[in-house]
């Protein structure tokens, strides 16, 4: 279906090609995953398939890319539209109409379907995305999940053969995620469709996987056996490293196979006597949050955006030098309450408390000293047009010493080339800079709203390091995060939020285990073991050994 | 249609109580005819509205507007200014006639704001794009994108201001401004590489195979067309030129954009999907718009009595039959169309619980 013949990619200006010598031969019917670190060439190699490198990218393409037995030197992205659905990805960003059934019908009214023809292939695929009750609905009154799968009804009705999607399910919760690889699931096994997918989260999306392809640097592997390539690659969810370190092989990839090989090693951990992990006691938090000593106290919060009400009745306190959690579906009030936290927005009723006072009434200058969120789109606190020149601008912000956002930035993100521009950097790069300029103010708490997007595992452990140092130094951390992993990592208190309030609230081990959605990898293989992470597994074999 | 005619229809009279019936007439359709979850649009141009009557009343009470007046509200301080400020005062008397005229006018401009707004509550602009003939799709698609881009620019430029909050910036001011530009406008960019990216592989701009000389010769038609119908125009209008060049050449230039249009459209592969059918209830609402358009355009020129007022000597203006039941007749709309799918759905959800609980 889909074949690459020594293909190479070097883009205008750049000084060392971006894909090199690709040979693949994906056949009909397969789903195939690429894996690699950030800024290794997925995405390149994902926009080689249809045509938009070098079309509409630029850059030159060496070899060739025959997809359905056309080259793309010959046909352009739009001659392909009808063969390859491509799937960018904000959804949000590539809608061109606004409600579902347009835009499900634009691709098909642009290849000059039959109306006939056309009504009845909408009709079809709203029923295989599951979209038809919201098919009059606007697009923008939709949430992540619901977006993301119109945006592949979309593609889907064009009736092209293959499905390349960048970053599917990154930006939803775990269940909305689970919802679009259902049905990519369902297309490759029900109709034979042809999907090539990119995505970081592989805890999400390995199971699914028929053939992975390691991209690392721009090279580009062959493809490999979904088991086989996770013992090589070197971005692997936990699942993977578990079993590495247990020595099992072949790699167990899904749940299943993993808890039937896990017998002994359940086992072996209930054992001894009641493994703790290596953080601090439930109690603790609890006696420093409820009493007066609370950095953040929230009571009866209400926040209402439009007619919504973003939060209603939230009522939460946090104690200073730990790590706070809060989960939720996607539009569950997750940011509302960070952002209510950081003095952004008013509240309707009820109270914030932070360190001393309520945020909103300090001015923005003083509010810094207290509260610092970093965004969901870091791209927002960067103005800069160099990464030394954005650090000068946030010491002049924050009058902190010349060079304290530099030497922040060295501490979180390691080496950073001073000229580049930050809009240049990796997802993980920027988030780092745009994490050093909000720590320039020292702020007591620090906020992350979804910080994890787009992030790969080196990059995803380096932060857990860091808002672990920042905990041990006494500041107060919040994240709002779909990203199980990393709040079994690294929080110790989990907030669960569902249309404005708050439904869980207690420590992390009891939260994420008792929970099929939110249950990270090793909760699931060792249920009912209260053991999160790999790093918990191999602290509590440590004494027995 | 039906805004573009009630607008119009205001623009041609000075009568207080018509314009007031025009905006009540356009509120009770957006309140009758709104799709659930569309843009309320209608709101925003009658604030703009508002703003443009106060402003226009302020200038004047400034500036004065040259309208005669006997009854003086107030003596401002008058500024002496130079002689080549010919015919510009600054304060000085302040006449209750001046500032009703200047009311009036602002009113004028606010009608027309509110008609305006209301045809873009009532009726999507992407819908409007489907009756566009196939070679105007290009630009209507690009109108089309800007109208939507402008409401996420400003929802960019808002994020990025509560952004720069978060560095301890108030985020006001003329220099604050000027920083915002920078990420708003790469924001917007990066958006709309997305979206061009997306509409490109979506088969955006693929056309039945023709030949390069064909397409010149469709655009050089075109251009032609539109070079004769702009001279053709200008021959109408000014008196100057010989009536030869004028209208036998605004036909021909015509003509010409016509075949173009439709060669065009030959050509074009794309098919529409579901296209809205045009049937009398269509009918019915062009004409109930242009219905006022046309008695308010026949009632100035003949001047008849209440269309144009005069604010000297002052008086409360009567009312003319004709042209207000014409307007108050283009209400009939709200009646006349189908409500709209969604909207019935909801009323029908709603509707029996409150009688229930009546």
């Amino acid at each position: 279906m889909i074949e690459l013949r020594g293909v190479g990619v070097r883009y205008a200006g750049a000084s060392r090609p971006s894909l090199r010598d690709a040979d693949l031969r994906i056949e009909e019917g397969e789903l195939v995953l690429v894996v690699g670190p950030t800024g290794s060439g997925k995405s390149t190699l994902l926009r080689t398939l249809n045509g938009l490198v070098p079309h509409f990218s630029g850059g030159t393409l060496t070899g060739s890319v025959i997809v359905g037995g056309r080259d793309t030197r010959e046909h352009r992205p739009r001659d392909l539209a009808d063969l390859v659905g491509f799937v960018v990805q904000d959804p949000s960003s590539a809608f061109v109409t606004d409600t579902v059934e347009d835009e499900i019908a634009y691709g098909m009214e642009t290849l000059g379907i039959e109306p006939a023809a056309m009504r009845r292939r909408v009709e079809e695929t709203l029923d295989i995305m599951g979209l038809a009750e919201l098919r009059d609905r606007g697009l923008r009154e939709l949430s992540g999940g619901q977006q993301q799968r119109v945006a592949i009804a979309a593609v889907l009705a064009a009736g092209p053969r293959v499905l390349v999607l960048d970053e599917p399910t990154s930006a939803l919760d775990p269940v909305a995620a689970e919802e679009v690889l259902a049905a990519l699931h369902r297309l490759v096994h029900d109709l034979g469709y042809t999907v090539v997918l990119a995505e970081h989260r592989l805890e999400r999306v390995v199971q699914h996987a028929d053939r992975i392809v390691l991209v690392r640097d721009g090279v580009v592997s062959a493809l490999l056996d979904p088991a086989e390539a996770m013992a090589l690659s070197p971005v692997h969810p936990p699942i993977v490293e578990l079993g590495r370190r247990m020595g099992w092989s072949p790699l167990p990839l899904t749940i299943r196979d993993a808890r039937r090989r896990a017998g002994s090693l359940r086992a072996r951990l209930s054992a001894i006597e009641s493994p703790t992990p290596s953080r601090r006691v439930w109690h603790d938090i609890t006696d420093e949050s409820t009493g007066p000593d609370a950095v953040v106290a929230v009571d009866r919060l209400v926040v209402r955006r439009g007619i919504v009400e973003a939060l209603a009745g939230v009522s939460v306190a946090v104690g200073a030098g730990s790590v706070t959690a809060v989960m939720g579906r996607n539009g569950a009030g997750k940011s509302t309450l960070l952002a209510a936290l950081a003095g952004q927005l008013p509240c309707t009723s009820g109270d914030v408390r932070v360190g001393v006072g309520s945020p909103r009434r300090l001015a923005p200058r003083d509010r810094v000293r207290v509260v610092g969120l970093v965004p969901q789109d870091p791209d927002l606190l960067l103005y800069a047009d160099s990464v030394a020149a954005e650090c000068r601008a946030a010491d002049r912000d924050f009058g902190a010493s010349a060079g304290a956002t530099r030497a922040l930035l060295a501490r979180i993100a390691g080496e950073v080339d001073d000229d580049r521009h930050p809009r240049d950097l990796s997802e993980g790069q920027r988030l780092a800079l745009a994490l050093s300029i909000i720590l320039a103010g020292r702020p007591q708490v620090v906020l992350l709203d979804e910080p994890t997007r787009g992030l790969d595992y080196p990059a995803k452990r380096r932060l857990v390091g860091v808002l672990r140092d920042l905990a041990h130094d006494g500041h107060t951390v919040v994240v709002a995060t779909h990203d199980v992993e990393l709040v079994a990592e690294v929080a110790q208190r989990v907030i669960v939020l569902a249309d404005g309030e708050v439904v869980v609230d207690g420590p992390v081990h009891e939260v994420l285990t008792g929970s099929p959605a939110f249950a990270p990898q090793v909760a699931k293989i060792l249920h009912p073991l209260p053991l999160l992470t790999v790093a918990d597994v191999s602290a509590a074999l440590v004494p027995a050994s | 249609m039906w805004g573009v005619g009630l607008a119009t229809a205001s623009a041609h009279t000075t009568n207080p109580w018509l314009l007031v019936l025009v905006i009540a007439v356009a509120g009770w359709a957006v309140l009758e005819r709104r799709e659930v979850g569309a843009l309320d649009s209608f709101r925003p141009f009658l604030i703009v509205g508002l703003v443009a009557i106060g402003l226009r009343v302020a200038l004047t009470i400034l500036l004065g507007n040259g309208v005669p007046g006997q009854v003086v509200i107030v003596e401002l301080p008058q500024l002496r200014l130079p002689a080549w400020f010919a015919g510009l005062r600054l304060g000085g008397q302040v006449t209750l006639e001046s500032v009703v005229a200047a009311g009036i006018d602002g009113l004028r401009l606010a009608t027309t704001l509110a008609c305006l707004g209301a045809a873009n509550a009532l009726a999507s602009p992407r819908r409007l794009l489907r009756y566009a003939p196939a070679t105007l799709y290009d630009i209507g698609t690009a109108v089309v994108v800007a109208l939507t881009f402008a409401p996420a620019l400003v929802d960019l430029a808002g994020r990025v201001r509560s952004a720069r909050r978060l560095r301890g910036h108030s985020g006001t001011g003329v220099r604050e401004l000027a920083r915002l530009a920078v990420p708003v406008l790469e924001g917007a960019l990066d958006r709309s590489l997305d979206l061009a990216a997306s509409m490109e592989s979506r088969g955006y701009g693929r056309t039945a195979v023709r030949g390069r000389r064909e397409r010149a010769a469709g655009s050089a038609l075109a251009l032609t067309g539109a070079c004769g119908s702009v001279a053709g125009l200008f021959g109408v209008l000014s008196a100057s030129v010989g009536g030869w060049l004028g209208l036998p050449m605004l036909a021909g230039g015509l003509g010409l954009l016509a075949t173009s249009l439709v060669l065009g459209s030959r050509r074009d592969a794309r098919t529409a999907y579901r296209r809205d059918p045009w049937r009398a209830a269509e009918w019915a609402t062009c004409a109930l718009g242009l219905l006022p358009a046309v008695v308010l355009v026949h009632a100035e020129a003949d001047a008849w009595p209440g269309i144009t007022i005069t604010q000297v000597p002052l008086d409360l203006p009567p009312l003319p039959a004709l042209p207000a039941l014409t307007i108050v007749a283009a209400v009939l709309v709200a009646w006349v169309t189908p409500v709209p799918p969604r909207l019935a759905r909801a009323r029908d959800t709603v509707l029996p619980t409150r009688l229930e609980t009546a």
